[in-house]
This record gives C-alpha cells, structure tokens and sequence, in this order.
C-alpha cells in the first residue's frame, strides 16, 4: 500500500524514563516486592490497605507507619478476561485482569491472572503470586497470579508380563487350531468352557478336555450403545452363548445381524478369521453369527 | 450371634459428583466426624477401625487404609480394610459388628468411602486382559443381559424399571445427602434418555458419586445416644462361573436373607420388615431383588413394584432414602444402606421417615452378583 505522506508515527518517550520518587510508604511496599513479600499498611481506623497508600482514602490522614506482611495468596473479587493481550501486556497469552483481595489485606490489588480458560475464573477463586526471577522493586516482580493448587495428575501404572499358563495355555492352543476345548467334571458331570482345571462346583480336577463344537445358543445379551475405545463400534451386542455340549455360556459378539434382531433362543455359529491370521488369542473369532436355524426355546 | 451389638452413630457426607474441596483423607473424616458427633464420641473413645471401599483400582491409592489411618484416628489402634467389591459397605459394617458381637472391642468405627472423580470406575472395571475379547464394558454391560433374563423369564412390562428410576429419585428429593436432585421427574423423563447398555436407559442407572458413611457401634455396656440394634447379620458369596448358576436369583443371596431372616425371627419379610434399604444400582434390580429376598415370589417380584408397595407410602418401602440409584461411591453405597436402616428404626432418617418403622433391612451385593452382606437392625433389643 503506497504511504499517505501525510499519515507519520509520533512517539514521545522521555528519555531514559522518568525518575520517580517513591516517598516512603511507596518506597516500602517495592522494597518488600524486591524480597519476595507483599506488605500492606495499616490505616488509623485499623484498615491494611494493599498496595498501601500515603494517605488514607477514606480519611485523608496520612496512614499509620505500621506495615503488615499479607498474602502471598488471594481471593479474586472480579475480573475482566483479555483474550488478545497486548504488546504492553504482562502475558503473551489469554489472560484476566483481576481485583485480588490478598490475605489479611481489607482492600484489593490489580494483577493479571494467567488461569488458561477464561471458564475456570470466578469471583472467589484462590491465587498465588508467581514471582519474577529477578525481582528489582517494581509491581512486575510478581508476573502474575496463577489458581491455587487444588488437583495433581498422578501417572499411577503398573506392567505385567502376563503368561498363559495351565488351562489357559491348553485352552489357546485349541482357539489357535480352530476348536473351543472345555473339560468334563467326573464328579457332577458339567462341562466348563474355556477349559479350566478345577471344577468351581465340586472342586475336583478336570483332567481332559474335550473339543466342542463352535456353534450354540444366545442364553442373553446386551445391546451396548456407550462407546469404549477398546471395545467394538457402538452398537454391538455381547451376548452369553451355550456352546453345544457345554453346562456354561461363553461371553461373545454377535455379528452379521442388526443388533435389534438378535433374540434370546437364537443359534450362532462361531466366525473365524481366516487361517493365516489365526493366534492362539481369542481375537481369532471375529464374532458368532446366526445360523438360521430354529431359535431354542429357552427354559 | 454372640454380644449385642447396637449402631449407637451415623455419619454422611453430601455425594456428589465432585468433592473438590477435600481429599480423600478429607472426605471419610468428615463422615467419621459426623458419626462420633452423631454418638456424643470423640475418637478417643474408639478401640478399632474397619475401614471399606471398592477397588484400588479406582483411586488408583493401594491400600488406601494405611493412609487414612491419621484421618480416622485410627493411631496406635486395630485397623483393617475389607475389600468385596460393589458389597464392601455392607461387608465392612459386618466385620465392625463382628468385633463387637465376639467380645473383641467395645466400641467399633466402620467407614466406607469412593472418590469416583479420581479415575472413571468404567475404566477401572474393564481392564481387558491379553488373550481375551474385550467385550464388557463397564457395570452396565455386565448386567444388561441378566436384566433381559429377567424381563423375558418373569414376564414383566418394559415401564417397570421405570417406576423404579422415578420412584427412588422422588425420595431423594427428601434426603439432604442425595447426589441425584431431579425435581418433577417422571416416567416420560426416563423413558427419553439413551439406551446405555440395552435394556439399561441413562436415567435407570445410578451416578458416579463421590462420598463416604461412617457408623460407630457399640457392645450393650458402652451405648451412648439412640441405638439401632443389630438383630442378625449375614454374608454369603459364590463362584461367579459356574454351570447352572442363576445369575438372575443367586444362590448366594437367598442363603444370605435365610440366615439373616433366622437370626432375627423374620418369617415373612414383607410382614415382618418395615423398611428395606437395598442395593439397586439399576432399576430392574428392585423387582429382581424382591424376588431374591423373598418379598415375593418368583416371577412376582415386579407387580410389587407396579402396585407401589416399595413405595414411601406403600406398605414396605424400598430404599426411601432414594437409594443406589440416587448415590453411588461404590465403596461406601452398602454401608448407607446399612446406615439407613439404622436411622430409619431410630426414627431420625428425617424426611424420608417411614413412620413407625421398627425392623429394617441392610442389603449389598458385588461382583457379577456374588458377593451378598446382609443386616436386620431394630428398634428393640433382641
């Protein structure tokens, strides 16, 4: 854009900047900052003001010289967010300018608030000073104020190695080769799937499998609408399936069919993922499928 | 049954979603506190501490007891943490009981707590092993299909659960402690939220809650304030898997309302009982547990409920507190069902008072319905 010769930019900066004599209120409260504490003065009537003043707004009478030692931490009375800081600002982020009540004082301090989301501000939330690292006896030796610590993210993990041993290492090696080994209890003559060593009823050790064939029948099922990451698209339908032969339902997916069609009573038959891909992990059945054949009347 | 035992102290936080203002060491002592004030007790006069909650996994604190050990007061006395999962309130009350009832100590602390906006209980109960399909989601999902059992063999309408998820948020409206607060909530209201885990709507599930209960019991010799006696105390479990297992009706629960009805000299328990405070975290579970407690035959457990006898104002209600469904951090809801028991037979349960109520019934359950911890209080000695 060609320039308007008659559009100039002025600046007016004295130079080196002015000299400010503090007095010696003023003079107390910067040196304070300069040490990393923030004090008040106290007023005839008993009020700390903070920042303090000469003179006592209220009265007119110069305030006391008695100094008292406030905060570090505040309540914020009010605020106003900035979302677009600045060039002067004291943050390069959105932030608040707020009125800071801090501890023991009777009057507020402005300050910024670097508290993120302007949704996390609110009248009587808690602030601590962030000070600057090299603090000279200036307001700004305390960059900002930030919220109170109220939460810790705590990175609790714990990793195992897990080995598939005893029955459910002879249990795999049948998903592996395509067939669903469960075992016959001698005492009551149940049959568990997956292949287990012990019967939960009696107790006794079950010491063969035996194979089972890999259709059945839906006992129940759910219909699961509420999105896992490490479950199935939503909707998908887990359902207990009796496996033919066997005394306990196996939990499973049900595919090929709309979730709203499967019925208690209906025959499924397992679908495997093609031989190549097969591991000894139960992701080698993609789901069960209906057979078509007649549902089984449930008891 | 040994000593009498009486809860002579009850303490509830607020539940909410959220207890930021407190930690967790915060949350059981402001219950416990409550409890030793409820008593006119101050810890000294504690000899042990039973300490409950659900699965470490939750928090993610391990053995969350020894820490808690300086909240509760708990210094230089017996202490001890019961883990039975959903159940644990209720197991955790028992264990407290036992230790008075068996001449061990004279006056027992028992607390139970859950801080669920720490973690996601969902995540903590869908761990999804290496090897496994991953395939259950969540309490929901565990329970859905035994709820559909349920539906198909008792032959109940579809709106019965929905009489449930109405009804116990009316209650809470009269309790100060409920998380759930739904003014004019209706059946329609239910019946338009989600599907969650079908046949489980959004609105027929409890919340995630954070909170703890606390009791104080006491051996006859060392009772202080208002007693609710212990008039029988039971727990029973069962292998999850296990053929011919009824996952509708367990096994395990009706043993347990068996021994504890025997203790107490219940023979029919909607005569005998005044008020049953039961662990129903979805809705269906009130008709399937009426059936299971023996409140009503089998298959006849919903036309209880569609009748309104589990109602406040019906002739043996159900979790007037509100219940599971209006407040749930897990590890702590089966001691607010034994807490409300208690209150309600010393007629200091406020509000939701059922007038007159002599015996009342504590109930938990946990697990995939294996775990059972039962309890009759009274407002007589036995």
């Amino acid at each position: 854009m060609p320039s308007d010769p008659l559009v100039a930019q002025h600046v007016l900066e004295f130079p080196g900047g002015y000299t400010r004599t503090t007095g010696p209120v003023i003079g107390r409260f910067l040196s304070e900052l300069r040490g990393r504490r923030i004090v008040g003065v106290r007023t005839k009537e008993g009020k700390v003001l903070v920042p303090p003043l000469e003179y006592d707004p209220a009265t007119g009478e110069p305030v006391t010289g008695e100094f008292v030692e406030v905060g570090p931490a505040g309540t914020v009375t009010t605020w106003a967010f900035v979302p677009e800081p600045g060039a002067g600002h004291p943050l390069d982020r959105p932030f608040a300018w707020a009125l800071i009540k801090l501890d023991g004082a009777d009057t507020a301090l402005v300050h910024a608030v670097d508290a993120g989301d302007p949704k996390r501000l609110r009248a009587g939330m808690r602030v601590w000073p962030v000070w600057n690292d090299h603090p000279t006896g200036q307001i700004t030796d305390i960059s900002c104020f930030v919220p109170e610590v109220t939460d810790i993210v705590a990175n609790v993990r714990t990793e195992y190695r897990l080995q598939a041993g005893g029955a459910l290492r002879v249990f795999l090696e049948g998903i592996e080769r395509g067939v669903f080994l469960g075992g016959r209890c001698d005492t009551c003559a149940k049959v568990y799937v997956p292949y287990r060593l012990t019967c939960p009823e009696c107790g006794n050790a079950i010491p063969e499998t035996l194979e089972l064939p890999d259709t059945g029948t839906i006992t129940t099922f759910a219909i699961n609408n509420l999105p896992d990451p490490r479950a199935p698209e939503v909707p998908f339908v887990s359902a207990y399936i009796l496996l033919d032969g066997s005394d306990i339902p196996v939990i499973a997916l049900i595919g090929d069919v709309p979730a709203h069609e499967v019925r208690q009573g209906m025959r499924v038959r397992a679908v495997w993922v093609p031989e190549p891909e097969r591991t000894a992990s139960m992701a080698n059945i993609r789901w069960f499928a209906p057979t078509g054949e007649p549902d089984v009347e449930q008891p | 049954m040994g000593n009498r035992c009486a809860v002579i102290g009850i303490g509830q936080t607020r539940y909410r979603s959220r207890r930021t203002d407190m930690s967790i060491a915060g949350l059981v002592r402001e219950a416990a506190l409550r409890a030793l004030e409820d008593a006119g007790l101050t810890f000294k006069d504690i000899d042990a501490v039973v300490i409950g909650k659900a699965p470490d996994l939750f928090e993610g604190v391990m053995m969350p007891e020894s820490y808690l050990a300086d909240a509760l007061g708990a210094a230089g006395k017996p202490m001890m943490r019961v883990h039975t999962a959903g159940s644990v309130g209720g197991s955790t009350a028992l264990v407290g009981a036992s230790l008075i009832q068996g001449g061990v100590h004279e006056r027992v602390l028992v607390v139970a707590f859950e801080k669920q906006s720490e973690s996601n209980a969902t995540w903590a109960l869908s761990t999804h092993l290496p090897f496994s399909a991953s395939l259950v989601v969540g309490a929901g999902g565990y329970f859905a299909p035994h709820i559909r059992e349920y539906m198909r063999t008792s032959g109940a309408p579809d709106h019965i659960g929905t009489l449930v998820a109405v009804k116990d948020r009316l209650n809470a409206l009269k309790n100060p402690y409920a998380h759930l607060r739904i003014p004019g909530i209706d059946r329609a209201m239910v019946e338009s939220t989600p599907m969650l885990w079908e046949p489980i709507r959004y609105l027929e599930t409890c919340p995630s809650s954070d909170g703890a209960c606390a009791m104080v019991l006491s051996s006859e010799g060392a009772i202080t304030g208002t007693p609710a006696w212990v008039h029988g105390t039971a727990m029973r479990s069962e292998p999850i898997f296990r053929a011919g297992r009824d996952t509708v009706s367990p096994q395990a629960g009706k043993d347990c309302a068996a021994d504890v009805y025997r203790q107490a000299g219940i023979s029919d328990p909607r005569r005998d009982i005044d008020v049953a405070e039961v662990y129903v975290p979805f809705s269906w579970y009130e008709p399937m547990w009426l059936e299971n407690l023996g409140f009503a035959a089998e298959g006849e457990g919903w036309k209880l409920t569609e009748s309104g006898a589990t109602a406040l104002d019906g002739d043996i209600p159900w979790n007037a507190s509100g219940g599971v469904l209006s407040s749930n951090p897990i590890g702590a809801s089966g001691l607010i069902r034994f807490a409300e028991a208690a209150l309600q037979v010393r007629g200091t349960a406020g509000e939701h008072q059922v007038d007159g109520a002599r015996t009342a019934l504590g109930h938990a359950y946990g697990g995939g319905s294996q775990f059972f911890a039962m309890w009759i209080v009274g407002r007589d000695k036995p």
